[in-house]
Parts: C-alpha cells; sequence; structure tokens
C-alpha cells in the first residue's frame, strides 16, 4: 500500500483567486508531483478570512492547520518545512479552528464553507447537508412554514421582512402554479455573502429552496443571479447538474413526489434588479422596472403567480431551523432581531471577511477587534453600513450593536449585512456626490423623484462642492432628499437620501470646505 | 483575450429557437447570443420579437435597459473596473486618476475603442480585497495602476 495521501485545501472562491489561488493550487501539485509526494488537493471555499487568502489547510489527524497568504513562490519553501505534516513556516497560522477570528463566530448559515469541497454532495451529506430537508419531507406544508415562522427569520435581503409570513401567504395562496425565487443580484457594495455561500456551499442554497417548493407547494424555482459573479454562475449551474443527477431535483425530490425543477438565470448588470419587483419583471424577459405594490409578489409574482421571493442567505437558514429547531434558532440574536447575521466586513480594513455572528454586537467590536481598523493605518473617518443605500456612520457611533431596530433608531440600516470602512482621507461631500450619481445611473426611471430627483441631486451637489450658494443649495438638498424618500416608489429612490442625509448631518465640514472648480462632467 | 466568430445571422436564429421555449425566455437568448458573438446584433431583433411573440419595441426596450448587452462588436479585452464605495475606500479612484497621469490612459475614452474597453461596474463581490476588476472573466483584487496600465496595454493583452 502507497503512503496515505494528504489532504491539502486551497480555495477556490473568487476572492481567493482574484489574490492567486490558482497559482497556489498548481504550485502545490506540482511540487507535489516533483517530489513523489502524495496530495490530494481540494478546492474548498474560502473560511471568509479574506486578508490571509490565498489560505492553505492541510489536514493533520489533530485537525487543520491553516498557513497564509500564501503566494506560489512560497510553496517550495512550505514543502522544505513539512507543512504536509504540518511543519512550521513563517506563514504558520496553526490550527485553523483556533484561530481567534474562527472562534469569536457562532457560524450557523456558513458552518460548512471552508470546510467542505463545495461540489461533493457526499462532504455535503457528511457534514450534516439535507438533514433540514429530510425532516421538512416528514412535515406538512403547514408545519413547515409554521417552523420558520417560529424561528423569528427575517428577510436577509435588506427589508428584514418576516420570512414565515411570507411563506404563509405563498402556502394559503390557492394556485396552478407557484414559484421559488431566489434573490442572488447581491448588487451592494461592501457585500459578498451570498457569492460566498454560493461559490462555497451552493447545495445549501438549493436545499433552502426545496424545502420553501415543498413547504408551499411550488414546483419551479429561479435563481436570479447578477451576472457580475461568473464565479457562482459555474458553481451553482454544477450543482444543480448533481443534484438533478441523484433526485434533489427534479419531478420526485429524493423520491417523495414532490416535483422541484430549479434553473439559474443570469441578470445584466442592472443594480435595480435586487428590488423584487423589478428582478420578477427582468425574470418575465422585461427591461426590469419596478412595479407598484399592492398586489404583492407572494400573492401576484412571477407571471402573476404566488410567488416567494427570499434572498440567499434568508433561503440558506432554513435548512439549519428544520434541523435543529426553530426555538434553537431563536436563541441567537437580540429583541426582534433572531438568529444569526452574516456580517461583511470592506473596504478600507486591515482584517476583511466573512463574520457570522448573532445579532448585537456592537459594530466597533467587529471593525476594531476582529478588523483590527483601517489598511491604511489612519484613522478611521466613516464607515457605511446596508450598502449604497446605506448610512454613513461616524467612528462615535461604532457602539451601536448590529441590529434591525438599532440601526433604524439612528436613522442609519443593516441592509445585507455590509459594512465599508473608510479612512480620515474620505470626502464625504463626494461620497453624497457619488450616492445621487449611482441612483442616476441605475435607477430604472419608472418614478419621477428617482429619475429626476437623483440627476438634480448630482447637480446640487456640485453646486455646494463649487461653494456656490451653499446655504440655499443645502436647503435645496434638504428639500430635494425629503421629496425623493417620501414620494419615491421603492428603495432606490427613497434610500439614496440616507447616504447623503447621514454624511450632510455628521460630516457637515466636509460640505463647507475651500471651493473647488465645478465638476469637469 | 476572447475572441469571437462574426456575426452568423442563421446561426443567431438557431439560438433563439433552441432557447425560446424558456420561460422568460429574453434575457437568456440575449445572452447566448452575446456568449457566442460578443454583441447582440440589431438584425436579430424581429426574429426573437417573432419567436417569443412581443413586439420589436420590447425586445429593443430589454437589450437597451441592462449594461451588460452591446450592439456593437466587442473589444479584445474588457477590464470591468470596479468603482463602487467599497473599492472607492480602496483607492480606485486613485488608480484612475493615476492610469490617466502616468500611463496616459483614459478610462472613459477607452470605453470607446475597437481594442480594450475599460467599462465602470459597480461591486464584483471582493470588498475586503480591492480595488477589484473582472478582466475577461478573472477576478483580480488589491488592482493598482501599474497592473491595471499592463492589463490594457497590447503587450499586456496578448499576455
Amino acid at each position: 500500500m502507497s503512503a496515505q495521501s494528504v489532504k491539502v485545501f486551497v480555495p477556490v472562491d473568487a476572492a481567493a483567486l482574484s489574490v492567486g489561488a490558482e497559482a497556489v493550487a498548481k504550485a502545490v501539485a506540482r511540487e507535489a508531483e516533483a517530489r513523489g509526494l502524495e496530495v490530494e488537493i481540494i478546492r474548498n471555499g474560502t473560511r471568509g478570512m479574506l486578508w490571509l487568502e490565498p489560505l492553505v489547510e492541510v489536514e493533520l489527524p489533530e485537525g487543520r492547520v491553516a498557513y497564509g497568504p500564501v503566494a506560489a513562490r512560497d510553496v517550495a519553501g512550505l514543502f522544505d518545512a513539512g507543512f504536509l505534516s504540518g511543519g512550521t513556516h513563517a506563514l504558520s497560522l496553526g490550527k485553523t479552528v483556533e484561530l481567534d477570528w474562527m472562534k469569536r463566530q457562532q457560524r450557523v448559515t456558513f458552518e460548512r464553507i471552508g470546510v467542505t469541497d463545495p461540489l461533493s454532495l457526499a462532504d455535503y451529506r457528511s457534514h450534516d447537508g439535507l438533514k433540514g430537508l429530510q425532516y421538512a419531507l416528514s412535515l406538512t406544508g403547514a408545519e413547515i412554514v409554521e417552523m420558520v415562522k417560529a424561528s423569528g427569520l427575517r428577510g436577509r435581503g435588506g427589508a428584514g421582512f418576516p420570512t414565515g409570513i411570507k411563506w404563509k401567504t405563498v402556502h394559503d395562496a390557492k394556485a396552478e402554479q407557484k414559484y421559488i425565487v431566489c434573490n442572488a443580484d447581491e448588487g451592494d457594495s461592501g457585500t459578498f455573502a451570498d457569492r460566498m455561500l454560493m461559490e462555497g456551499d451552493p447545495f445549501l442554497l438549493i436545499e433552502g429552496m426545496t424545502i420553501a417548493a415543498v413547504a408551499v407547494g411550488a414546483t419551479r424555482g429561479y435563481i436570479y443571479l447578477r451576472s457580475e459573479y461568473p464565479h457562482a454562475h459555474k458553481a451553482l449551474s454544477r450543482a444543480i447538474l448533481k443534484a438533478e443527477a441523484v433526485g434533489l431535483l427534479g419531478d420526485s425530490v429524493l423520491g417523495t413526489g414532490h416535483a422541484f425543477h430549479l434553473e439559474v438565470r443570469l441578470g445584466a448588470g442592472a443594480y435595480i434588479c435586487g428590488e423584487e419587483t423589478s428582478l420578477l419583471e427582468s425574470l418575465e424577459g422585461k427591461r426590469a422596472i419596478v412595479r407598484a405594490k399592492p398586489p404583492i409578489p407572494a400573492l401576484k409574482g412571477l407571471f402573476g403567480k404566488p410567488t416567494i421571493v427570499n434572498n440567499v442567505l434568508s433561503f440558506a437558514a432554513v435548512p439549519w431551523i428544520l434541523q435543529h429547531g426553530a426555538q434553537a434558532y431563536a436563541d441567537y440574536g437580540m429583541g426582534r432581531s433572531r438568529g444569526t447575521l452574516p456580517v461583511q466586513l470592506g473596504g478600507n480594513i486591515k482584517r476583511g471577511g466573512l463574520i457570522e455572528l448573532a445579532f448585537g454586537i456592537p459594530l466597533r467590536e467587529i471593525i476594531e477587534d476582529m478588523g483590527g481598523g483601517t489598511r491604511s493605518g489612519r484613522p478611521i473617518r466613516a464607515v457605511q453600513v446596508g450598502g449604497p443605500l446605506g448610512a454613513y456612520l461616524t467612528a462615535a457611533q461604532l457602539d451601536t450593536p448590529m441590529d434591525y431596530e438599532a440601526l433604524a433608531a439612528i436613522k442609519a440600516m443593516l441592509g445585507h449585512g455590509g459594512i465599508v470602512v473608510f479612512d480620515d482621507t474620505v470626502d464625504m461631500a463626494r461620497q453624497a456626490r457619488f450616492a445621487f450619481e449611482f441612483c442616476a445611473k441605475e435607477s430604472c426611471g419608472k418614478c419621477t423623484p428617482c429619475r429626476i430627483g437623483a440627476t438634480r441631486g448630482v447637480e446640487v451637489m456640485d453646486r455646494i462642492i463649487a461653494g456656490v450658494e451653499r446655504p440655499k443649495n443645502i436647503a435645496v438638498l434638504r428639500d430635494l432628499n425629503k421629496l425623493m424618500t417620501d414620494a419615491s416608489l421603492c428603495a432606490m429612490g427613497g434610500l439614496t437620501p440616507m447616504p447623503v442625509m447621514s454624511a450632510l448631518n455628521h460630516f457637515a465640514e466636509d460640505f463647507d470646505r475651500p471651493s473647488l472648480p465645478l465638476a469637469a462632467e | 483575450m476572447v475572441h469571437y466568430p462574426a456575426w452568423d445571422q442563421d446561426e443567431a436564429r438557431s439560438i433563439v429557437s433552441g432557447l425560446s421555449h424558456l420561460e422568460g425566455a429574453t434575457l437568456p437568448i440575449l445572452h447566448a447570443l452575446q456568449e457566442e458573438f460578443g454583441y447582440v446584433d440589431p438584425q436579430i431583433v424581429p426574429v426573437i420579437a417573432e419567436a417569443l411573440n412581443l413586439s420589436r419595441a420590447e425586445v429593443h426596450g430589454a437589450i437597451t435597459f441592462y449594461h451588460d448587452f452591446k450592439t456593437s462588436p466587442a473589444p479584445r479585452r474588457v477590464i470591468k473596473l470596479c468603482r463602487a464605495e467599497a473599492c472607492q475606500a480602496l483607492g480606485c479612484e486613485a488608480v484612475v486618476d493615476e492610469l490617466a497621469r502616468e500611463h496616459g490612459i483614459d478610462v472613459t475614452a477607452l470605453a470607446h475603442s475597437g481594442d480594450i474597453a475599460v467599462e465602470t461596474v459597480y461591486c464584483l463581490g471582493n470588498c475586503a480585497l480591492g480595488p477589484s476588476a473582472l478582466v475577461d472573466g478573472e477576478l483580480i483584487g488589491r488592482l493598482d495602476a501599474d497592473r491595471l496600465a499592463a492589463l490594457c496595454s497590447r503587450h499586456g493583452a496578448d499576455a
């Protein structure tokens, strides 16, 4: 018998690839061959410690040990140091699960990510995969819906609507055809949890959507994925094929007679498609123009049929809830924000990545303790929470807990859980101008406050930055923001004022700097 | 580098008919055409309209609504540069400025050149490792102006 081959993990996650993981995987294979050593290279998802990517792990009898960040040129040295048996090297990090970043977390939805081979169903099953679905298949639809309701799960896309109530509406609706739609149009800057999950554990999303289908009696589902995520597209497409091959998807889910057909559909570079009704229009093949509500999609959604539209993370939370019980999930969190929140820490941050924790952790603990402050080493000046439509907070506001209501109380929002850190070189008047510029580019154009207001907003900001009649233009800016907030049809126009007003209210000095010439464009 | 064949109306027709059975087939068809030819030639609009029982205006409307769909042949290389907030926090605008100043490459002007296009996108989901760009489908993190300039140069484009 030949020597046992050693398992080496090199992530295939897009973030890891963006800093050279592919070259590292090739170098490991090459070195091993040259040295006549048996290694099995597994392309896992990322653990979420993105500043350590490419993070290479080796499986030892006592657990996995990590090395990072590894460049391809480091690989020969790792072999020299005997890393296949846990040898010490300058890049040694110790046991992965004992790293402070991992130990502080409560990994629930992300428990398998970085641990397993994303496209191995066998690996998925051996790490508790499909247990939630199997339990769901022993329940009635109403019982599944009741469990989701009891867990307190709220939509992770940003609006925070109780998932169970949405499911109940679709469950109770009478229709020949119902749909399950996953909103995977993760367009908010600063967010990447959906991408990480789809690349790192695609079967989890499939399982969550299948449970939804069984619960409400839907037979068709779509994952609407943004085109900026080619790696996730590949992972999901392959995972769906594998799921079909073993009868997890298809005419009879796991042989139970429930049909569920799932397809990935690509978006085409429109931020507005993250808004659920515009997403549905896009899935129907139309311009992604926002619909007026009511009717709500739960009653008249895709092709006018009852439709569950949930975010990736909402669906992905469900299998755990079914497996461990609604109460176990609800035991995490605070107030009306139950369960765990995958926080994404990015921007100018020393240690950025994904942190899954129960709701309620203060922002400061995440940004300073876990993130280690700015990458530039300069003081933190502003933190944008919740994507391009979220508020800019000051360093003094960072003691606010990550919770829907606590953030709403300071006129901010949690959104999809993205945190973007800026150092003291940021010009907040420019950021306010950008919020309007972005809205002008991405508005669907249906309602006037958003379509026209965004363009007027850019013009007003240009005048303010240029020092033209500042007090008057700031009055116009406030008035415009109030109008957009009150009269826009959806969150695009309705929330663009949030970053603008927070910049104006918290960083007023940036709106009163020495005049600059009007922008050329 | 991606090399696309010249537009072939017969081939395009067969792509349309191969996908027209899908629910809401417009976007899958447009993506498939663009993947094959690098762009969607306007001469296919009436064919799609006929196959999906839509008006030409509806098909034209869909093509022009989405940033992704192009109606003229694709450049040899497309660099999708993220200029959203998380990359701004890491200096993507300074990269754009330096590219113009030090390398004489104007991002907005390049967008119209036939050889290489730099397009602005908002978020590639690599927010902890920015500035980021998607180059011919590959994600690149911790981008600086020199790297971007190399990617923009003919030499880099052939690499």
